[in-house]
């Protein structure tokens, strides 16, 4: 089967942009990954794209040009851009077509989402009672992993100054601004134990990346990282996962770990053999348990490895290195595409004072509900 | 003054008569909670769950929650309440408001007993009571 490139990767900056629709972010994302590519949007023969709260993704081809390609909308929930990547994956490797597009975009009110019960098929009650929030279960998680683990509130503190200072080294992050530590330990409390700067809000923002054959990329004079091994795994029976009115008290693998786990089976890689990685951190507690749970250490080690900086630009394996969703915000259908995007310019050795020094192996790791996980190995060219 | 449950089949009684209802698998004996409706629900024997169990997780929820959250008043006179898992011993672990003073005293493993409380007054002036769990050292009581 063939090998999968990236040969083309295009942002348009996460944040907030009162004047601009979505959609139109989407279109600016793709024509600045066509660019990138030094192609024209008729040679793209698929693209997947996927936006939550912004509209249909295919409402882009009007835009771009009405070619007749191959366009289909992927919702997913937070796994929405990891899911788009990974179709345009197989559309290429099944040797059905070689060069196509992922993309997406979201543009989200201020605020925390607010799920509707019967959209997930649970009961009216469970929103009324104010049980279904993805910031409560966040917290609930985060108190007894840290709770079983032995994780210290600073630790989380820790993971959100690393984001914002890697976030104001990116140009496509939001949050410009370092935070220090003591003020995002004191910051408000949202949902125990975690703070307002440990969460990342919804946003606004678009990302794209051109996906070749190892042949077409050759054919066209192009190169770019290969995508090595990528999956979505959804939940097993008893994971504790968000919107989950009961679980089994008897924890199993969570999603991420059966994603990372096939994911790098696909690479014929390890954990060992990373040099940076982006990791779903929707809030500190995140970043943490998916470094144990995609096998970067053992649950419970973080806390003397962030402590040490491992997880900081210059450590032993760098984590979220444009601050990601802390420092990037969350729309939905760009978020898992944006993490692809840092990792493809890292191996491109683009990312100037972020840039993690002879990166040749990235993983990203997306997180989304009601409990699914998507991870991408990519190396460099 | 009438009370109702927010939903029914949720729970049955009040205070410490607080009851939740699950749902047990007809074939495998599994528990799960709420009980199920619809096409699933024929495969279910409704049970009630344990009355009492410990405290599996918690946090607290510190700001008010967008529509469909349906409880009394508005921004300024919301007040934080405690949420958490509660494993009931040999069931389930099931999510509930905790009905506790002080959220800083909760702690893992402490043993947690089934109460109600009042979500809201409806229209009519009706009371909408939901279940909730309270740490079984605090005075117990109807809601």
């Amino acid at each position: 089967m063939t090998d999968v490139h990236i040969i083309g990767a295009g942002i348009h900056p996460f944040g907030r942009h009162p004047d601009k629709s979505g959609l139109d972010q989407g279109v600016e994302a793709i024509v600045r990954a066509l660019a990138d590519a030094g192609l024209d949007w008729p040679r793209m023969q698929f693209c997947f794209g996927g936006s939550q709260a912004a509209g249909m993704a295919d409402a882009v081809l009007p835009r771009l040009g009405l070619t007749g390609l191959q366009a289909i909308n992927v919702a997913n929930g937070c796994a929405t851009g990891g899911s788009a990547l990974l179709s345009a994956y197989w559309a290429i490797k099944s040797g059905e077509f070689d060069l196509g597009i992922a993309f997406g975009f979201d543009k989200h009110p201020r605020g925390a989402f607010n799920a509707d019960p019967e959209e997930l098929g649970l009961p009216a009650w469970y929103g009324e009672t104010g049980l279904m929030l993805t910031t409560q279960f966040f917290g609930l998680k985060a108190q007894r992993y840290m709770a079983q683990f032995g994780i210290s509130a600073e630790v989380l503190g820790l993971v959100a100054e690393k984001a914002y200072l890697n976030g104001s080294r990116a140009p496509h992050s939001w949050r410009k601004q370092p935070i220090p530590l003591d003020r995002i330990l004191q910051s408000e409390m949202v949902a125990d134990p975690l703070t307002k700067f440990m969460f990342c809000s919804p946003a606004e923002g678009a990302a794209a990346l051109i996906l070749a054959s190892d042949q077409r990329m050759r054919t066209l004079g192009l190169t770019g990282p290969r995508l090595r091994g990528a999956a979505v795994r959804t939940r097993l029976k008893g994971s504790f996962e968000v919107f989950a009115p009961s679980i089994s008290p008897r924890q199993g693998p969570t999603p991420t770990a059966l994603a990372a786990k096939a994911a790098f089976e696909m690479a014929a890689a390890g954990p060992g053999d990373i040099d940076v990685a982006q990791l779903q951190d929707t809030e500190c507690g995140a970043e943490v348990m998916h470094m144990a749970e995609c096998g970067f250490c053992a649950p419970g080690d973080q806390e003397a490895l962030i402590r040490d900086g491992a997880t900081r630009i210059g450590g032993s394996l760098p984590v979220n290195t444009d601050g990601g969703c802390l420092a990037c915000g969350e729309p939905i259908g760009a978020s898992g595409l944006r993490q692809v995007y840092e990792n493809a310019q890292q191996l491109r050795g683009r990312c100037g004072q972020r840039q993690v020094d002879g990166a040749r192996l990235a993983l990203s790791q997306v997180y989304g509900a009601p409990g699914l996980s998507a991870v991408a190995i990519l190396e460099r060219a | 003054m009438a009370r109702r449950p927010v939903a029914e089949d949720l729970f049955i009684g009040e205070g410490d008569g607080t009851r939740l209802i699950g749902g047990r698998e007809r074939i495998t004996g599994e528990i799960v909670f709420p009980l199920p409706s619809g096409s699933s629900r024929a495969r279910y024997e409704r049970v009630e769950l344990a009355p009492e169990g410990t405290l599996w997780a918690f946090t607290v929820q510190r700001f008010r929650p967008k529509p469909p959250f349906a409880g009394d008043g508005d921004e300024a006179s919301f007040r934080p309440y405690a949420v958490g898992y509660v494993e009931l011993p040999g069931e389930i672990a099931v999510e509930t408001r905790i009905e506790v003073d002080d959220p800083a005293l909760l702690a893992l493993g402490q043993a947690m007993r089934a109460t109600t409380q009042v979500l809201r007054r409806d229209a009519g002036g009706d009371e909408v009571v939901t279940y909730a769990f309270r740490p079984l050292d605090s005075a117990g009581g109807a809601a």
